[in-house]
Parts: structure tokens; C-alpha cells; sequence
């Protein structure tokens, strides 16, 4: 028994030896590919990130894989999601950090959706029954640019408060990125402009806010209800009302089946589009601004082949 | 313990009976007090009565203005787009893991209820951490913030076929698991696993977790499935089985496995080359393993965990545990546990609702001081589950281990498993048996299960 502790001891030794030692830059970890993005843009070379989550998986359904759990121990800021995307894997990798700086409350736990625009939130009693609702609204906010703008505007503030000797370098990425950022949704409000209330169906309700921001109207979701698989039923219902408000456009998440939107695309001669609803989805959504463009382009070249006006 | 819970009832119905000083009051009193007059009686439920009525008079003048001030304030009116964030919004209560009801702000008032109750349809409405918070039914669900997260998970079983050695009821509640969890303070969070079974209620884990110790050291403090290997970590509702594996049963002190009152402290090793954590554990040594025969006869657990991630969707998870402690011969008899798992891990991250495999081992060797000598004895399982869609898996699993007590005695089998969810929070299962047992008998079983989830259950560790 003895000798077993010392030669765990002996190797936990060597092994913290060959630890490598902390950088100076300010160490971030984000659940999602989009909030390292906005860190990225704010903070520039003065921080190195890092995303949990990658961009073509489901936020809901990440492993809490102990590498995770590594990564959390040397961050010096955790940048989450918030709303509860991350309920299923994010708590216990927290425990398990052994980080006090990125507890639940304390300073180096930043909750992005705090500054945004939050849509869905559920008023009264809700349940189960209604799926997997999230009681907070709805977490998928990231796909609004003015949400972005908010959140980049949050991080520059936490960013001078954890580092004051770069606040200015902060506080000029983040003007320049407000500035770019405005340049950008000009042109995409100006490519969706001759699309404005066009109708679309999507898999799950990850595109409230993206809709929202660039006038687009869902009309249906091929999910029955959150986190609930289709049926056959609701798939009937959906064909019924794509056929009846004429929608030809099914959004996809690149993480889900495309076999139900298929089948509901050939019956109702609807075209199914996959698109990344994250950074890094598909590789030339890159970073923020080319998340948008790429979803803006691709949304509006399927509807430009579907036909509608 | 039968006389504390009766005193505490008598208590608490003393406490109802001075609220409701009505007819309770005196039907209980009576036969209490045979002696009183009626007069002295009367005259106390009088002053009683009067007291009761002023307090409902000033409640009731109270919540009346509560409501009028309520009726004033005009409904939240959504923040218009580009509403900056406001510093005035109250600080986010912090998220607690696994808190479902987060933190809705104290001190704002909670909105009226909007008669519909379902997620708003499509991308109307709108919110910002200044909007509306979630209501759960009524206007009191601010006394509920600082409530843990709650939950309560049923565990059916049935099970069809012989089995003469370890028969199981044909349908059971094996087991109602109620957990509440919630942080306790800026350092420590605490759990609570309270399992009712047909063999009565049993806290089956209630530790106290300290996440920010210096030394990047976890320790939890409490009752605890000890950290041996990998499936006596999990709870019955988390195990990709009906039943519990034959190794566990025969070498780690049976169906609940080795769980305990004790001091855990784990701690990651750090270096450039994989995950590395290894946990030490004390425990009273009071369980079906151990046997502790005087204060000092501590049981010991220790564990050294490696983890690597081989490509994105692939990971491998191996580990070395032993545990040690004295054992029911006697006091100078001592058990002694070495055990040794590895999982293997594939889950591709664009289909991650869709496939997944496991595929898992553990090896665990068992030495029992008895008067005759040592015994040593070996047992090992090995399990693949493979989700093959999005609400369906397929498992098998092996059995193969000798008793600890006597290592020619060696049950073993296979077993083949098919498991539905409907949902995140159910799961239906059915699992064929086959036991050839050390007492020659062959079992040839059909068991089932209906695990059912409600309320806020954590999420589990990896």
C-alpha cells in the first residue's frame, strides 16, 4: 500500500515538472466557436482562446470529456452561452476544473447572453411536455450581428477590467470590429432586401434571432417540438402548411438527419439548405463577420433557385 | 430514531393546530387536557381566535396593497432592438450547475402569467436579461430561487424466465431516486442522492464539494460511491444496463457496490501528455465490503485516471483502482480490491445525436483475508453499446468473474440489450440474460426496465 503511494507520488512529481508554464496573454475558454470569435475580434494577439464546441456540432450535446476539463483548469475566463445551451455538459466540467476564477459567479465567468437580445422567453407554467423548452429563451442569439455587436462591446469591458494595461488596444478593436461590423450588415440587409418576409421551415429552433435580424418568417419547424425527433404526424402538418403559405425553403443544421426534410422537400418541391449556424460550420465561415456572410449568400442563392421572387 | 420523528410530528402538529386555531384546536386540546374547564378553554381559543383574525386582517391589508402596487407598474414592456445592455439589470444570480430555474432576479416583480403557456410560436416576441423571467405557475415562484434543483427518477423493473439462485420480482420499483442539488456558497456546491427502494429509503450519496481549494485539489466530503473503476461511480438510472454487473456483485460488495461515508480528494496532475487525475479516499469502512471492527478501522480507495482524446470523436479512457479495508472475519482480516478499466469511446461530433459506441472493461482482482488464508479471486466484464439512431441503442455485455469468498465458485454469462428513448428524459429497456451459475443452475431471463426522469437532474460527469 505504501509503496504505491510513494510511486504515485514519485510520478505525479515528475509529471508536474514537465507541466508547461502559463503565458502571459489572458487564457480564454469558450463553450462555442461563435464567442471565441467575438474574443478573438475584441482581444486580439493580447489573448489566446479557445472553443469547447465545434461549429458543425450540436451546443446541446457536447461531451463533458476530461480534456474539457484541462482546458477549464488553466482559463483565465469562461466564456459561455449561457440560457442553459450548455446544461447538459458545462456544470460538471466546471466542478471539476478545481478553477475558483471560473465558478458560476465569480469574476472570470462571463455569461454572453447578458447583453443580448434573448427572443422565446417562455411566460407561465411551462413542462415538459413541450420538449426540451428552454426556460430562459431561446440560446441560439448569436445569429443576430446587433447581438454580436452587444457581446464584443461586453467582452472589451470585461477585458480592460481583467487586463487595465491594454484597455485602450481593447477598446480600438472593439470600435474597429463596431465599425466593420456595421459595413457588413449594410450589404447583407441590402442582399436579403428583396427577400424580406420570405417564408422558411427550419429543423430546430436555432434561427429565431438570425430570422429576426434579416426579416425572415418561420413558419414551421421539421422538429415536433425542441429536442423532440420528427413524427410522422407532424410531418404531415408541416408539408401541409408549406404547401398551403407556399414555402420552398427548408433550413437545416449541419448536426441533424436530412432524411425527414428531404422527404418533406420532394413532396412539397421545397429545396433543403444545410447551413452553419455556427463559426466554423463550414470552413469558410471563419470568423464572425464570414459566418454571416456565408449564411446571407447561401440563403440567398437557395432562394434565388427555388424561384420565389 | 422511530421516537425522534414521533416527536418531531407531534411537534408539527402542535404548530398546525396554533395556526388554525378552529375546530383541530380544540379536539386536539381536549383530550390533552381533560381538567381545563370548558370556561378556561373558551376563553383561550377567544384570545386565540382574536389573534389569528388580527394577523389575517394585517396579511390580507398587506397583500392587498402589494397587489394594487403591482396593478400600477405597466406591464414589461419588451426592450426595443438596440437597447443596450442596461447596468441597472440586477446581476445574474450565478448559474448554478444544473439549475434549471436560474436566477430569476430578486426583487423585480414577477410577471403576471400570460394565460397561453407555450413557447411563443416562431421568432416573435423579445427579451433581454431585463425582460420577462421565466414564472413556474404562480406569482410565490421567487421563494423557489434559492430551492436546490430537484428531481426524482423512477426506476421500473420486471423480469420474465427462471432464475432459482437470484430470482427478481416479476414488476418492481426497484428504486425512486430523489436528488437535490444546489451550491451552498461562493466555495462549495452539495448533492444529495436519496434512493427509496422496497428495502427502504437510503441516502445513497450527500457530499459536500469544495471546487475551488487551493492546489487544484476537489474534495468532497460525505456519503460517496467510491471513485473504484468506472461503473461503481454510477448510479443504477445511469448504468447502460437492468442489472448490475456479475463482478461488481461477487468481489465489490454487491448490487450497490462499494459506497460509503468518507473524505475524497482528487487532484489533476498536470502535464503536456494526457489527462491525468488520481483521487485518494477515506471511508468509515462500514459497508458491504468492509467491516470496521473499531473506530481505526478506516477502508482506503485510491485511483489514478488516464484520458486521451485520439481524434475528435474518438477518446480513450483507462484507469487503475484499489481499495482496501478490513473485512466481516475479523479484525485482523483485511480485503483488499485491485482493479483495472478502459474505455474506448466514438462519437462522430457532426451525427452526435445519432451514433455513438462505448466500449468499456473492467478487471478487478479481490483478496479476502479469511481463517484459512487468503483467497484470491478474479472476475472482469466487458460491454459495447452502439447507438445505431437517434432513440435506439444496441448493447451486449459479458460476465465472467469467481466469488470472493471462494474462487472455484465462478458465475458467469452473457447479455444483449435494446434500449428506446423516447425522450432525453425517458428510456425503455430490455435486456436478455443468460447466468450459468457456480451452483450449476442456468438462468435464461427477460428483463425490462422503464427509467423516467422529472424535475432537474444534474448533468453527469463524463
Amino acid at each position: 500500500m505504501k509503496r504505491i503511494i510513494f510511486i504515485v507520488a514519485g510520478l505525479a512529481a515528475v509529471l508536474s515538472m514537465a507541466a508547461p508554464r502559463a503565458e502571459a496573454a489572458i487564457n480564454i475558454i469558450a463553450t462555442t466557436s461563435d464567442l471565441a470569435a467575438l474574443v478573438t475580434e475584441v482581444g486580439g494577439d493580447k489573448v489566446t482562446v479557445e472553443a469547447l464546441a465545434r461549429g458543425y456540432q450540436d451546443p446541446h450535446f457536447v461531451e463533458a470529456k476530461p480534456s474539457f476539463v484541462l482546458k477549464l483548469n488553466r482559463a483565465d475566463l469562461l466564456v459561455v452561452v449561457g440560457r442553459e445551451l450548455e446544461i447538459g455538459w458545462l456544470p460538471p466540467l466546471i466542478t471539476q476544473s478545481r478553477n475558483a476564477k471560473i465558478q458560476p459567479g465569480a469574476d472570470g465567468y462571463f455569461d454572453a447572453s447578458l447583453t443580448a437580445k434573448i427572443l422565446e422567453i417562455p411566460t407561465g407554467q411551462i413542462t415538459r411536455a413541450m420538449g426540451d423548452v428552454h426556460p430562459l429563451g431561446n440560446p441560439h442569439y448569436w445569429l443576430d450581428p446587433e447581438n454580436g455587436r452587444r457581446i464584443a462591446k461586453a467582452l472589451q469591458a470585461k477585458l480592460a477590467q481583467k487586463d487595465p494595461a491594454n484597455a485602450a488596444y481593447y477598446a480600438q478593436r472593439a470600435a474597429d470590429f463596431d465599425r466593420r461590423l456595421s459595413e457588413a450588415q449594410q450589404r447583407w440587409k441590402s442582399m436579403m432586401a428583396p427577400y424580406k418576409g420570405i417564408k422558411i421551415v427550419t429543423y430546430h429552433r436555432s434561427w429565431a434571432n438570425f430570422a429576426d435580424a434579416f426579416g425572415i418568417e418561420v413558419i414551421g419547424y421539421v422538429e415536433p417540438k425542441p429536442g423532440i425527433p420528427p413524427t410522422p404526424q407532424h410531418t404531415l402538418d408541416v408539408i401541409q402548411a408549406m404547401r398551403a403559405q407556399q414555402v420552398k425553403l427548408i433550413i437545416v443544421e449541419p448536426y441533424f438527419d436530412l432524411k425527414t426534410p428531404n422527404s418533406i422537400a420532394s413532396q412539397t418541391g421545397a429545396k433543403v439548405l444545410v447551413l452553419p449556424p455556427s463559426v466554423g460550420g463550414v470552413p469558410q465561415a471563419s470568423d464572425f463577420l464570414k459566418l454571416f456572410e456565408t449564411d446571407v449568400s447561401m440563403l440567398v442563392d437557395a432562394i434565388k433557385s427555388t424561384g420565389a421572387k | 430514531m422511530f421516537q425522534h420523528v414521533l416527536a418531531r410530528s407531534v411537534g408539527s402538529v402542535a404548530a398546525v393546530c396554533f395556526l388554525f386555531p378552529g375546530s383541530i384546536w380544540a379536539q386536539a386540546a381536549q383530550p390533552a387536557q381533560p381538567a381545563q374547564s370548558q370556561a378556561e378553554l373558551r376563553e383561550e381559543l377567544q384570545k386565540l381566535r382574536a389573534e389569528f383574525d388580527s394577523i389575517r386582517d394585517s396579511y390580507g391589508a398587506r397583500l392587498a396593497a402589494l397587489e394594487a402596487r403591482l396593478a400600477e407598474r405597466p406591464a414589461e414592456p419588451a426592450p426595443a432592438a438596440g437597447v443596450a445592455p442596461v447596468p441597472a439589470v440586477p446581476p445574474p444570480v450565478p448559474e448554478t450547475p444544473a439549475a434549471p430555474v436560474a436566477p430569476a432576479a430578486a426583487g423585480q416583480p414577477a410577471p403576471v402569467p400570460a394565460p397561453e403557456t407555450a413557447v411563443p410560436a416562431g421568432a416573435a416576441g423579445a427579451g433581454g436579461p431585463q425582460g420577462s423571467l421565466p414564472v413556474y405557475g404562480n406569482a410565490s415562484a421567487m421563494s423557489k430561487i434559492f430551492n436546490p434543483d430537484i428531481a426524482v427518477i423512477g426506476n421500473f423493473t420486471g423480469a420474465a424466465g427462471r432464475n432459482e439462485i437470484e430470482p427478481r420480482p416479476a414488476l418492481q420499483l426497484d428504486e425512486a431516486e430523489l436528488s437535490l442539488q444546489a451550491v451552498v456558497d461562493p466555495y462549495a456546491r452539495a448533492d444529495f442522492f436519496l434512493a427509496a427502494s422496497p428495502e427502504g429509503l437510503e441516502v445513497e450519496e450527500g457530499f459536500l464539494t469544495f471546487s475551488s481549494l487551493p492546489g487544484g485539489l476537489l474534495m468532497k466530503v460525505g456519503k460517496l460511491k467510491a471513485q473504484f473503476g468506472k461503473v461503481n461511480t454510477l448510479h443504477a438510472h445511469a448504468m447502460s444496463w437492468v442489472d448490475q454487473a456479475l463482478v461488481v456483485k461477487n468481489l465489490l460488495g454487491g448490487d450497490e457496490g462499494l459506497n460509503d461515508s468518507g473524505i475524497s480528494v482528487s487532484k489533476l496532475i498536470p502535464n503536456s501528455l494526457l489527462f491525468l487525475e488520481a483521487t485518494g479516499e477515506i471511508y468509515q469502512g462500514q459497508n458491504e465490503l468492509f467491516t470496521s471492527h473499531t473506530r481505526g478501522n478506516l477502508a482506503y480507495v485510491g485511483r489514478l485516471r488516464g484520458y486521451r482524446d485520439v481524434t475528435e470523436g474518438t477518446n480513450l479512457d483507462v484507469g487503475t483502482s484499489i481499495a482496501y479495508g478490513h473485512n466481516a472475519v475479523g479484525e485482523d482480516f483485511t480485503t483488499r480490491v485491485i482493479g483495472v478499466d478502459a474505455t474506448v469511446r466514438y462519437r462522430p461530433l457532426r451525427r452526435a445525436i445519432y451514433r455513438r459506441f462505448i466500449g468499456r472493461t473492467e478487471l478487478m482482482w479481490s483478496r479476502q483475508g479469511q481463517e484459512a488464508g487468503d483467497m484470491n479471486a478474479f472476475g472482469l466484464y466487458g460491454s459495447a453499446d452502439y447507438q445505431f439512431a437517434r432513440r435506439w441503442f444496441a448493447g451486449a455485455r459479458y460476465d465472467w468473474s469467481e466469488r470472493a469468498y471462494d474462487s472455484t465458485l465462478v458465475d458467469k454469462g452473457p447479455s444483449l440489450l435494446v434500449t428506446y428513448w423516447p425522450s432525453e428524459f425517458s428510456q425503455i429497456r430490455g435486456q436478455y440474460r443468460r447466468t450459468r451459475y457456480a451452483e450449476g443452475a442456468t438462468a435464461n431471463e427477460l428483463l425490462f426496465q422503464f427509467l423516467f426522469s422529472i424535475g432537474a437532474h444534474g448533468a453527469h460527469t463524463f
